[in-house]
């Protein structure tokens, strides 16, 4: 027994090790895929320059940024997923299926196309923040009454589809004819040209959520026993619960808000990485964050590879992976339940 | 079809003598009640009628924001493209885009009414060609011609001067720009500039990447810019701090797009500033 278990946490510390060391790599290979041609070592140049050359503002304000944000958004969708699933104990639980990341959209559009963002700017991540808020009170209030799988999931989708069609009826009666067409943008996702300035506006807001979302990782792997035997050993639900709905608020809140609604990586990489840390929250949600920064590098890597020219949604890529995973899902969990 | 036509001619006729206007000595074939239905269209039929020829036109065409004759049609009748809407005004000719709601240009063709459609210009070429085709449309080849006279003249007047061969980028909202074989690229190419698009091998209207317009630093950078109001994502770019580093010391300028969108004579008031601004920069 001893040694199974060592087995495991020896088996846990190398996925660590083997994930950190993807997102190392993968989020070098970010800064060195572009338009533009770049080396090694002129990369290396351009990041730490100080001089107003072409090749640093390349570098420090166009692909330093776009990397940063795949990694961060990336781990907060993975991170989020693993607290979702282990709260409501629903597989199927993910900020994209569940309304949070379309209703953090539905915020961030307001934001920007009534022109509050341009006036004040912490106005973009708060509305998205309080978009998902909602969109997450509301799951929870469902799931508390009944808390069936079906019922949450249900759930979620009339919170997407309500939170999609405000977003697109929001941007169609925007008096600016560009605004229609960014729907797209804001139901797929993408990191294009994002700059500092979308790093400095989210990624404060994304740490303080990620530091709620890794506070309740104990109590969900008590929480695994059953909400009465968690109960009874002390965990203090509602708190674990406030943690988990503001956490994800926070974080998935302000991603969506600098890169749109991206969906799936919560739902695939706990998943996957489940079985391997063998099913305990407190291992899953560190694992599932770096799970989810690998994913959404190399998605985005494979975006600029696919169709340089042509701004490929990233959202697009992670739902061709990610929609046959969650139908997968769908057809085992039914199998479990006959 | 041809009864049809004749009835609503016959109608028109009457309700004209009716109305006691002063009907102009119309030749038999000049089409007396024209609809435009495009910007484009709307604005060459606004340059190239008779007085009271022209009843309506798009009511983009009376926006000061897209259009460059706004005034012009303020005092016309303004019409939203719509099939039904056209044919209660019971024109005698309907001009179209190629690219205008196609539904509505194939039911006004099924009623029998007389549709003419223009393609975009993408070359001065196809500038004059237009006039010219628009001029007799509308019967008044006399007008076309002076207006095609003038533009020859204007552009050789401009092709005249000395040309200062600096590199401009034309950058427009969501990163696009405009390559080969654009109206642009020729309008860049009146005002004695480079286009930085074309010498990158661009053609067309497509996306020129942020990271190459900072990579290659052209003295110029021309954006198309309207304000529509509200803020979009797609005019994001031009604050994006590396736009904005590049554009700094003047070499960032904006000319409506109001002047670029259309194959009409005022593209070379485009040219004409853009060498101006050369001369500046």
């Amino acid at each position: 027994m001893k040694t199974s278990q060592n087995a495991v946490a020896l088996n846990y510390w190398f996925l660590m090790a083997g994930l950190s060391v993807s997102v190392v790599l993968l989020f070098a290979l970010s800064l060195l895929i572009g338009p533009l041609a770049v080396g090694v070592w002129e990369a290396w140049n351009g990041l730490f320059s100080t001089h107003e050359i072409p090749l640093a503002l390349i570098m420090q304000e166009i692909r330093l940024p776009r990397a940063i944000l795949g990694a961060v958004i990336g781990a907060t969708l993975g991170l989020a997923g693993a607290v979702m699933q282990g709260l409501l104990r629903n597989p199927l639980a993910e900020p994209g299926l569940l309304g949070i990341s379309a209703s953090a959209s539905l915020g961030a559009v307001l934001a920007i196309y009534t022109g509050l963002a341009a006036v004040f700017p912490l106005g973009l991540p708060i509305a998205a923040l309080t978009g998902s808020m909602i969109a997450v009170l509301l799951i929870l209030a469902i799931a508390g009454m009944s808390g069936s799988v079906l019922t949450i999931i249900l759930a979620g989708i009339a919170v997407s589809s309500f939170a999609g069609a405000m977003t697109s009826l929001a941007l169609n009666l925007s008096p600016n004819p560009f605004a229609a067409l960014e729907i797209v943008f804001w139901m797929l996702g993408s990191l294009n040209d994002r700059s500092m300035v979308h790093v400095q506006l989210a990624v404060p807001f994304i740490l303080f959520g990620w530091l709620m979302l890794f506070s309740v990782s104990r109590a969900l792997d008590v929480l695994t026993l059953g909400e009465e035997v968690a109960a009874s050993t002390g965990v203090n639900l509602t708190r674990v619960r406030l943690l988990a709905i503001f956490g994800t608020a926070a974080s998935v809140g302000a991603a969506t808000a600098v890169a749109g609604a991206i969906g799936f990586v919560g739902l695939i990489v706990p998943h996957i990485l489940r079985p391997l840390v063998g099913a305990q929250p407190s291992r899953l949600l560190p694992a599932s964050a770096l799970g989810g920064a690998v994913l959404l590098l190399a998605a985005d890597i494979a975006v600029r590879l696919i169709a340089p020219e042509r701004d490929l949604k990233i959202g697009v890529l992670t739902a061709i992976i990610g929609a046959p995973f969650f139908l997968w899902i769908v057809l085992s969990y039914r199998r479990s339940l006959l | 079809m041809m009864i049809r036509r004749t009835l609503i001619n016959t109608i028109l006729w009457m309700t004209l003598v009716l109305q006691g206007l002063a009907v102009p000595a119309f030749s038999e074939t000049q089409p007396k009640r024209v609809v435009s239905m495009n910007v484009c269209t709307d604005q060459l039929a606004i340059l190239l009628a008779t007085r009271g020829q022209l009843h309506s036109v798009s009511w983009l065409a009376a926006d000061p924001g897209i259009s460059v004759l706004a005034g012009e049609a303020k005092g016309l009748t303004l019409n939203h493209g719509l099939a039904e809407e056209i044919f209660l005004m019971q024109p005698d000719l309907v001009i179209a885009g190629t690219y205008t709601t196609r539904a509505t240009v194939n039911l006004l063709k099924k009623t029998g009414i007389r549709v003419e459609e223009f393609a975009p210009a993408s070359s001065f070429a196809d500038i004059e060609k237009n006039i010219g085709r628009m001029a007799n449309i509308l019967d008044n080849p006399e007008k076309g011609d002076a207006l095609i006279a003038s533009f020859r003249s204007d552009l050789r007047r401009l092709k005249e001067k000395q040309a200062s061969r600096k590199r401009l980028a034309l950058y427009y909202a969501n990163s696009y720009t405009s390559g080969a074989g654009t109206l642009a690229d020729e309008i860049v190419d009146a005002s004695g500039l480079r286009n930085l698009a074309k010498e990158l091998g661009y053609s067309g209207t497509i996306k020129l990447p942020l990271e190459l317009l900072v990579a290659h630093q052209p003295e110029m950078i021309a954006g198309r810019e309207r304000d529509f109001g509200k803020p979009s994502k797609a005019e994001e770019n031009f604050s994006h701090p590396a736009f904005k580093a590049i554009t700094g010391g003047g070499r960032g300028i904006s000319i409506e797009s109001k002047y670029w969108i259309c194959g009409a004579p005022f593209v070379l008031d485009v040219s004409q500033e853009l060498w101006e601004r050369a001369d500046e920069n």
